[in-house]
């Protein structure tokens, strides 16, 4: 009895650990937003930060199957599907922060015909809405159970969708400003080397799968399943 | 819980001694003691714009000489040195000239406009500057009947401007206007804010503002002002010719690719307000204007 609660707990705490630190810079976002510290453009400011969070979560769910494979870390994949979903919650705030506080709506009644005029003249707008709604289906399939219902393959083959959105997330702050900032140039080239790490990966296991028919990596494992 | 509460006493109202000494200094160099600060009324001010805090104004800058941050300007323009300067005029006038800046301030008495202020990035002040007429100076150097536009040029220093070593932009930053905007009343010599000397990151020691387009037209830094025969190429129409027309009068019908421009945050509100053709101007510049496609030359 006790035992099987230590193993739970032991299961647990990392990802509880992982949570609480992820969530740290919307704790303070909330603390500078009381204490009057989002400078003249709080709105533009806090949509920012989440932006940026966003960005930055997607790219750390991205670095794990590298991270594993080239640290023969297994036990990290298990934190995979906590960042996605963290990066899901940032930018679920990033995008109801634009709704209700940048675009008024529902208060200013009107609102939505700008939403939808942004959504469809803005390119920078349009790729970060579309990174957004690709986000959705791997958010609502990040439970063990969806797993196991798609199967393995499936499953991946399905979350590599993640890929097109961290793109177009990139692309989203690439376009989002004006004149040539320099930051979201480093996302991307972070994101091009995680893709670059990805492709080489993919070659090496199929080579190896040629000559011992291994499966490919489930989700799940290990440990869950083993 | 995210809305700043404006405070009861707006920074602008209280005059704190570090300001009220250096206001003093302020008038002093100028030798202007007979210098009024009372706003000008008849310039289009309206009930509801209230003066925009002074911290704001000078925390939330679009100036990419000093990054690409809003507030970049604030943390690095201190380190812009702005004595020894001078102001060329030149070009087509019959008296080119070139003015040492309190030379400059000593002859062109500044008084006080309240503009509104509205940037393309569709957000808004209302900025009590301390300023002359553009008109001024130009018919003190004399255009000849040659002269069709007026050009500017910011400062290119890059040990003190950091952004200009990166390439956001091209640099140095310039601007330019058609003759008759350049002379028209509403169009400002900026030396000074809330009735202080302009702090380096709002453009000093001299800057331009338009109030009726959108606010990267207002040059910062100048170091050069030359009249021309042909239209002179603008720093943000060259970086993208699609966003940025040479005009840039502030219009809700012309959308930008990247902001609408039909409605607009202003600084210290929450939510946006629709956006008013010239930035509220029109009574006083549409005619500029007249017979113009205002959707091709945006």
């Amino acid at each position: 009895m006790s035992g099987s609660w230590r193993q739970h707990w032991k299961a647990w705490l990392p990802h509880a650990a992982l949570v609480t630190l992820a969530l740290v810079p919307l704790a303070l976002i909330v603390r500078d937003a009381l204490a009057g510290r989002l400078g003249a453009n709080p709105i533009e400011k806090i949509t920012h930060r989440t932006g940026d969070w966003t960005l930055r979560l997607l790219l750390a769910t991205l670095a794990i199957t590298p991270l594993r494979w080239l640290t023969g870390w297994n036990a990290v994949i298990r934190y995979r599907r906590t960042l996605g979903l963290l990066a899901f919650s940032y930018v679920c705030v990033h995008f109801l922060i634009y709704l209700v506080l940048d675009q008024g709506f529902p208060v200013q009644g009107f609102a939505l015909g700008f939403v939808a005029a942004d959504i469809a003249k803005r390119p920078y707008i349009t790729v970060g809405f579309t990174a957004f709604l690709l986000l959705w289906p791997l958010a609502l399939t990040s439970s063990r159970n969806s797993i196991r219902r798609l199967g393995g393959r499936r499953w991946n083959a399905l979350h590599r969708l993640i890929y097109v959105a961290a793109a177009l997330g990139t692309l989203h702050f690439m376009w989002s400003g004006k004149g040539k900032n320099p930051t979201p140039v480093y996302y991307a080239l972070v994101l091009i080397l995680l893709l670059v790490v990805r492709v080489w990966q993919d070659r090496v296991v199929a080579k190896r799968a040629g000559a011992a028919h291994a499966p490919p990596p489930s989700p799940l494992t290990p440990p869950l399943l083993t | 819980m995210l809305i700043r509460r404006p405070p009861d006493i707006r920074p602008a109202e209280i005059t704190d001694e570090r300001a009220y000494h250096s206001r003093r200094e302020f008038v002093s160099s100028l030798g202007a003691l007979a210098l009024s600060l009372t706003p000008v009324k008849g310039l289009g001010v309206r009930e509801d714009d209230k003066p925009t805090p002074y911290d704001d104004i000078t925390t939330y800058n679009n100036y990419y000489e000093f990054g690409y941050e809003k507030e970049d300007p604030s943390r690095y323009a201190g380190a812009l040195v702005t004595r020894p300067w001078t102001v060329a005029i030149e070009g087509e006038v019959h008296k080119p000239q070139t003015f040492a800046i309190d030379d400059l301030i000593k002859r062109y008495p500044a008084e006080e406009r309240v503009y509104r202020l509205r940037c393309v990035e569709a957000w808004s002040m209302v900025i009590p500057w301390l300023g002359f007429p553009l008109a001024k100076l130009l018919q003190d150097v004399q255009p000849t009947s040659n002269a069709k536009f007026v050009a500017f040029t910011t400062l290119y220093r890059p040990e003190q401007m950091p952004g200009q070593k990166t390439d956001i932009l091209g640099w140095p930053y310039v601007e330019g206007l058609r003759l008759d905007e350049a002379m028209h009343p509403l169009t400002l010599l900026v030396t000074g804010l809330y009735g202080n000397p302009l702090p380096n990151q709002d453009g000093a020691p001299l800057r331009l503002v338009v109030p009726w387009k959108y606010g990267f037209k207002g040059i910062k830094a100048i170091v050069r002002i030359r009249l021309t025969r042909q239209q002179p190429p603008t720093t943000w129409n060259m970086a993208a010719p699609n966003e940025y027309g040479f005009y840039a009068n502030v219009n809700p019908d012309v959308d930008h690719p990247r902001w609408s421009q039909k409605r607009e945050r202003r600084i210290g509100d929450l939510f946006r307000r629709p956006t008013v053709p010239f930035n509220g101007y029109a009574d006083q510049v549409a005619s500029l204007y007249a017979g113009m496609d205002l959707r091709t030359n945006f």
